[in-house]
């Protein structure tokens, strides 16, 4: 667990690399209500991004983008409106990402990202 | 390129629409959809060709795919939309080269080792491929030589999914791929069914009516005790009609390919023999199934013989749903969503025992006048009275076989070799008609407009017959073509008395 709980860290640090190089400003990185837990919150411009991290070291158990159930999803959105409500700090767009960090222990780490998945 | 297409073929009965395959690759959480009126076989497709995708070495993106299937409101059956499926999936996500996928027909289903399996219906498609206009056609290796039976269209046979990618300018490594083999229920040909005509010992009147049958395209029934040879002269039909033409011949192997029989490379000009058992129902008699609608014995005779032996054990129902057929040539089958017609051109002969214990006519009979009045009363009279000849086989006698082993009989090539030559008059005088054999011209032409009603003195006697009620219109009109034949067997230019009176000895019909 302890492992996982690294690799997820780690991917994190790289995805918000990955985001602040594409413009993106980071606003909050793993906040938590009773729901759950948002990776990274950012603003893009006028809009406001939930972003979703997964990060995996091989694909044997399958793309990191397969993990993100429709329940998973639906849960964003509930995290992403109650974090609106808590900090009152939303802009009038909001939108859910997702971002799959690929990160083989030998090899540099691939990253991929989507935009307004739902 | 986020959007490319191809095309696949969908089968109703014999009629193959072409149906176009679009996929969509967008930015989204990895899925896959597939749209457009898919059956359950169809919609799992989508298991199959992430599965064989991956498998095969050409892996699709992790990102959704929307698969739509159009016309949209044209049911698709089956599984041999996965090769378009999967082409047009790996096209818009720019694996291979769209325009190279959007000119050709896929057709083929996957396994989820990558491979491409053989699939039932390949000769309509691909035969509905070259009608649309398309050039190329890409099948499974094991129904290629099958769709090459169909001219003017090149086929590409291929061994997996990554083949057929590469050939579509993937840049992937080859592998080296066993082949899927085609495995078919039976391979027999008709022309292995039958023997030679013969070795019928005896029987003249019998031989003799199956070369008129064979000549003019005309229906058979034999009625006789057992082991009078019924069976063993119906056998012998297929080995004496003669070859089919090209059309007919594509057309018999279209539906030997719909019922999922083996169809080779060489097409066979043979004409089909079908004897389905009594117990058969009205679904196996002219086809059936609710979603893809398969051909019948009746529709796989088409061309050839259909033979119902023993035909009083057959269920009223089922011997009247050839009525149609008999009468206009084709079968519809109709269900709730489409209507599918099949070819229904077949030549009947049916075979029956005089009454249930068989022994007729001799002290053995056990059977009450009742009996045996129910007994034939089975084949109904509508049915019957669409029947040419109607012939008893008598068993053959010590004196007979005797006879026979003097002076032997007719070999199927001389026969077959008469019965040319037979159809060939008929053909030259029913030149600029529709019909070409005596069989299917229409009384009232024959009488009429045809002018081919030789008259007066010639036909006093079938005269005689419809004025004492002996025989029906019909009858009348049945017995005048087969006389035809005859006269085409003999080389006359026109029926004599002698060939009038022959035809309605060869009417004698069922006792009722």
């Amino acid at each position: 667990m302890a492992h996982n709980a690294e690799l997820g860290r780690r991917g994190e640090q790289l995805a918000v690399e990955h985001l602040e190089a594409r413009g993106l400003r980071v606003v909050e990185r793993n906040w938590r209500c009773r729901l759950g837990e948002i990776d990274i919150v950012a603003r893009d411009g006028d809009a406001t991004v939930f972003i979703e991290v997964k990060t995996r070291t091989s694909h044997d158990f399958g793309h990191p983008f397969e993990a993100i159930t429709p329940i998973k999803l639906a849960r964003l959105r509930r995290l992403a409106i109650a974090w609106c409500e808590a900090t009152e700090a939303a802009t009038s767009r909001i939108r859910i990402d997702a971002v799959a960090v690929l990160a083989p222990t030998e090899a540099p780490a691939l990253i991929e990202h989507l935009e307004g998945i739902g | 390129m986020p959007v490319a297409r191809t095309h696949a073929v969908a089968l109703l009965g014999l009629t193959g629409s072409i149906v176009e395959v679009e996929a969509d690759l967008s930015a989204q959480l990895p899925g896959f959809s597939i749209i457009g009126l898919p059956d359950a076989a169809l919609a799992e497709a989508r298991e199959r060709v992430r599965a064989a995708a991956v498998n095969a070495g050409c892996p699709l993106p992790q990102r959704k795919l929307t698969v739509n299937l159009s016309p949209a409101a044209l049911p698709k059956h089956g599984s041999g939309f996965d090769l378009a499926v999967a082409m047009a999936c790996l096209a818009a996500a720019g694996e291979v080269s769209v325009a190279s996928v959007a000119s050709v027909v896929h057709l083929g289903e996957l396994g989820l080792d990558g491979r491409l399996r053989p699939i039932d219906g390949i000769l309509p498609s691909v035969l509905a491929a070259s009608r649309a206009g398309f050039e190329t056609v890409m099948v499974p290796h094991a129904n290629a030589g099958e769709a090459s039976l169909v001219p003017g269209i090149e086929v590409i046979g291929v061994v997996s999914l990554l083949e057929a990618a590469i050939r579509h300018g993937g840049r992937f490594e080859p592998r080296e791929v066993e082949p899927v083999p085609f495995v078919a229920g039976d391979v027999v040909g008709a022309d292995a069914a039958s023997g030679d005509l013969a070795e019928v010992a005896g029987n003249e009147d019998a031989v003799e009516a199956l070369l008129v049958a064979a000549s003019g395209g005309h229906h058979l029934s034999m009625i006789g005790p057992p082991g009078a040879g019924k069976t063993m002269l119906a056998s012998r039909l297929p080995g004496i009609l003669p070859d089919l033409d090209a059309d007919a011949a594509l057309e018999v192997s279209c539906l030997r390919s719909l019922a999922g029989r083996a169809v080779t490379s060489a097409l066979s000009f043979r004409p089909p023999f079908e004897a389905p058992h009594h117990t058969a129902t009205a679904a196996a008699m002219i086809g059936g199934g609710s979603r893809l609608i398969r051909p019948g014995a009746a529709a796989r005779a088409s061309h050839g013989v259909l033979f119902l032996d023993e035909a009083p054990e057959f269920p009223a129902a089922v011997l009247d749903v050839l009525r149609q057929p008999l009468e206009s040539g084709t079968i519809n089958i109709h269900r709730a969503n489409a209507v599918a017609s099949f070819p229904a051109r077949f030549q009947l002969v049916i075979a029956a025992n005089p009454c249930p214990c068989g022994r007729e006519g001799t002290s053995e009979c056990t059977c009450p006048p009742a009996a045996r009045r129910r007994y034939m009363a089975r084949i109904s009279g509508p049915l019957l009275d669409r029947i040419d000849l109607q012939l008893r086989v008598p068993r053959l006698t010590a004196a007979g076989l005797r006879l026979a082993r003097e002076r032997p009989g007719m070999s199927s090539a001389e026969a077959r070799r008469r019965v040319v030559a037979a159809r060939a008059a008929a053909s030259e005088r029913l030149k600029g008609t529709p019909w070409r054999t005596n069989a299917e011209v229409p009384g009232p032409w024959l009488r009429g407009t045809g002018g081919l009603h030789p008259g007066g003195r010639i036909t006093a006697a079938l005269d005689r017959s419809l004025e004492r009620g002996g025989i029906t219109m019909r009858g009348y009109d049945r017995v005048l073509k087969v006389a035809w034949t005859l006269a085409d067997l003999a080389g006359c230019d026109s029926p004599t008395i002698a060939h009038v009176g022959r035809a309605l000895y060869f009417r004698q019909g069922f006792e009722r």
